[in-house]
């Protein structure tokens, strides 16, 4: 019987991508009857490993055993058929299709070769009536909110597979009382016997209702324990690495906000998205801003280049109101952003470096002063030459170069624009070591130019050598702003971790 | 109401209002003569349309129809005239023929991913093609047991009558809804539409799906050949030029979302009927040029696609 072990145990699973090691001898037991959070950074190698468990990756090294069999998957049906049920953070279901036809999707009863509707319709009733869901399930599911089209998408995993419930950032989109019904729902599985693995950035969550915890970091295991006896300070710790606990010597935190003001964000905020927030730039600063994925870092800086618009608030530049609907009036105002996400959001992949650092100069000059070649490959050459971008020459497509010299090109489109204000989002994510200390001496450089940079970035070592300020963004809210001696990797982790009120 | 509903809803109003009004000032039109001559009339435009549905809704778009049209009709009648064969087995070997080439236009469309526009495109030119190679003529047929079939009719009353193939395209319909509503076929084409790639992690076989659909589709266009043979009693490669076109309005008309995933055969049924009635109506009045069809056709289509846009926005706005 397997009520003696765990139901699936994964050892020494190894996934690389090319040159890349996501996951790197990695080991997790699940047990029945318990919730298990899997926690680490973006890139820590989660949705590898949880892609691995489902069948969705093969490992390169390894083994699963589930009940005690060792068990490869080819495909995700296959661990579904084997017992291991997915819900993706995006529901995976049918949205035209009716509620009882998503829960019976290729398993539909039939009679004499005809769908038993009648058989469905009860059976789909009785099955969401046991997580406490009386909803109409003749109507289609698109009709209903995400929250109870969750709840379908765990209800449709557990009678398909019943073992393992794999829950991939469930709550991302839900409001409170969503995520309590929720959590109701996976309290009662565990109760009946399902190991539940649980994703989230949310550290409240995972303390209101995790059992263990495992933490991943650069693709390797940091911790898989019982969740008693561990703090938030511990998790964060964990999660970002065990360094900040020693201490480090803050190097640029020299005369904070001295350069005059630049751009005042006051009440800046957007429903849904990021609390209003108060936030003054300098020329000649760093303003690092610190927090976990999802915290709201990356909402900030889209609502102060217009990405997003907010809904209060007021922003004024040189002491002149701005207002901010797009990111054209950015750009016109000196704003330059490099995005989180440098390849969809950042680089276009199939023009060349030439083209990738002078479209911003280009869109900013209008479609009535092209630039001439010459000019193109006099910016592009100088630009390149400035920050050291190594291609073979300029007319080859960005896609080929590495993740470093990418990110230099989109640093360079901004430069080329002369800005003002630069917010860079994750600058030195997936680049390599010696091009991301590049990185880093040029953020300083260009602060001693007196450029006003927002820099978010989730390693701390960075944050605390380059920001003359550090804002840190909680539960998509402001909640520190720490200046000077403050600057620490030991007080950022506090401020993260700590409790936000009474309650949760 | 259930929203995929409401479309279909206006279709039949919208048949019903028009029908009224045109019988008001036409009043042999209703009657079950005109019934009988819609049925035979439109019989292998429907056929076709019935495909063409089940292609919609998973999310495709067959643009061969009309050319595989043209070609069963000239396969069956080389067979028929040229070769000496029995109807029956004539008519075996073209539909044999056009799922073949269906199945392998939704193969080339799943696992070559192609899109569908472009892969049923180049399969209209190939069967339209195919058929003027081989007779760039009409080919009349002369057999017995075909006059038969093409003069058969079973006498309603009101004196109309319901023919063989305007019967055939009822069956066709009624068979139609069967498998869209009540099989699992159905439910995996109404998956494939409303999200692919959920439907394929779900455990929809995507594949062989995907392959169905096309043949389906291709099938049913060789036996709307076939009809369409019966009907004009001769074989032409350049018959039912842009019957494609008007089997995609009549199941956006009959309330199928263009995109996928919503949408009912019986809808496409009453999408055939009120274009049928449009002709119809242009024959009564007798001075409009039939052109007015096509504008008609054109005004009900954008019509459609507006009320489509209003009713799904609505319902995005609500949640």
């Amino acid at each position: 019987m397997g009520n003696t072990g765990p139901i699936l145990r994964a050892s020494g699973l190894s996934k690389a991508f090319g040159a890349h090691h996501a996951l790197r001898d990695v080991a997790i037991d699940l047990w029945p009857g318990e919730v298990h959070a899997l926690l680490g950074e973006n890139g820590a190698g989660k949705s590898t490993l949880i892609k691995i468990l489902t069948g969705v990756y093969q490992p390169d090294a390894g083994e699963m055993l589930l009940d005690g069999r060792a068990v490869s998957f080819r495909d995700p049906l296959q661990a579904q058929a084997a017992g291991i049920g997915t819900v993706y953070q995006e529901v995976n279901l049918v949205p035209n299709l009716s509620v009882a036809e998503n829960l019976y999707l290729g398993h539909q009863p039939t009679r004499w070769g005809m769908l038993d509707k009648r058989r469905m319709h009860v059976g789909a009733r009785e099955i969401l009536a046991s997580y406490g869901l009386n909803i109409d399930v003749r109507a289609e599911l698109g009709s209903y909110s995400v929250a109870v089209q969750q709840i379908v998408a765990i209800a449709r995993a557990v009678k398909l597979s019943g073992k393992v419930l794999v829950l991939d950032e469930p709550t991302a989109s839900l409001d409170r009382a969503e995520v309590e019904r929720l959590f109701d729902v996976i309290g009662r599985l565990r109760d009946q016997g399902l190991a539940v693995v649980f994703i989230t950035h949310f550290l409240d969550q995972v303390f209101a209702i995790s059992d263990r915890v495992t933490i991943l970091r650069n693709g390797q295991l940091v911790a898989s324990q019982s969740i008693e006896g561990l703090s938030r300070t511990d998790v964060v710790r964990l999660m970002l690495g065990k360094d900040v606990i020693f201490a480090h010597a803050a190097t640029a935190a020299e005369e904070p906000g001295s350069g005059e003001q630049l751009a005042v964000f006051s009440g800046v905020g957007r429903r849904g998205s990021v609390q209003p927030f108060d936030l003054t730039l300098h020329r000649g600063e760093v303003v690092g801003v610190a927090g976990l994925l999802g915290s709201g870092r990356t909402e900030m800086a889209r609502l102060m280049f217009g990405v997003d618009q907010a809904d209060t608030g007021h922003i004024t530049l040189d002491g002149m109101p701005l207002s901010l609907r797009n990111p054209r009036q950015a750009v016109a105002a000196g704003m330059g952003f490099c995005p989180e996400d440098r390849k969809t959001d950042g680089i276009f992949a199939d023009l060349t470096v030439r083209e990738n650092i002078v479209i911003a100069l280009q869109a900013k000059l209008g479609w009535f002063k092209a630039l001439s070649r010459d000019e193109q490959d006099d910016i592009a050459g100088r630009f390149a030459e400035a920050l050291d971008i190594r291609a073979a020459n300029h007319d080859i497509a960005v896609k080929l170069l590495s993740g470093g010299n990418q990110q230099k090109v989109i640093l360079a489109r901004w430069l080329a624009i002369d800005p003002r204000i630069l917010i860079l989002d994750e600058p030195t994510r997936g680049i390599d070591v010696g091009a991301h200390a590049e990185i880093v001496r040029t953020i300083n450089r260009l602060r001693e130019d007196g450029l006003a940079l927002l820099v978010i970035s989730s390693e701390l070592d960075e944050v605390v050598a380059y920001s003359s300020r550090v804002v840190v963004m909680r539960e998509r809210e402001m909640v520190a702003e720490l200046r000077g001696a403050e600057i620490s990797p030991q007080v950022i982790v506090q401020a993260i971790a700590a409790q936000q009120g009474a309650t949760a | 109401m259930n929203r995929s509903l409401r479309p279909l809803a206006a279709t039949a109003v919208i048949f019903l209002l028009a029908y009224g009004a045109a019988a008001l000032q036409f009043p042999g039109l209703f009657s079950t003569r005109v019934l009988g001559n819609f049925l035979t009339d439109n019989a292998f435009l429907g056929i076709a349309a019935v495909g063409m549905t089940f292609v919609i809704l998973s999310g495709g778009i067959d643009l061969s129809v009309g050319a595989v049209i043209g070609l069963s009709g000239v396969l069956v009648a080389v067979m028929i005239s040229w070769l000496g064969m029995p109807p029956l087995i004539a008519f075996a070997l073209t539909l044999t023929i056009a799922a073949a080439f269906g199945a392998a236009m939704g193969a080339a469309i799943h696992w070559l991913r192609v899109p569908s526009f472009i892969v049923t495109l180049a399969g209209m030119f190939l069967a339209r093609g195919a058929a003027s190679v081989i007779s760039p003529d009409s080919i009349p047929i002369h057999h017995a047991a075909y006059d038969w079939v093409s003069q058969a009719y079973w006498k309603m009353p009101g004196g109309g009558r319901l023919s063989l193939i305007g019967a055939l395209m009822v069956m066709v319909f009624i068979l139609g809804a069967v498998l869209a509503h009540r099989t699992r076929f159905g439910a995996n084409v109404y998956a494939l539409g409303g999200n692919a790639a959920s439907a394929e992690l779900m455990g929809v076989p995507v594949s062989r799906t995907t392959v169905l659909i096309y043949t389906l589709s291709s099938t049913l266009a060789g036996l709307a050949g076939i009809v369409f043979s019966l009907y004009t009693q001769a074989g032409y490669s350049l018959s039912a030029v842009g019957v494609e076109l008007d089997a995609i309005g009549a199941v956006v008309i009959g309330g199928t979302l263009l995109t996928g995933g919503y949408g009912f055969v019986a809808g496409t049924f009453i999408g055939v009927m009120l274009m049928g009635l449009v002709q119809t109506y242009i024959i009564f009045d007798g001075t409009l040029s039939s052109w007015w069809t096509k504008i008609v056709i054109g005004v009900l289509l954008f019509m459609f696609i507006l009320l489509q846009r209003l009713v799904f926005r609505a319902q995005a706005a609500r949640d």
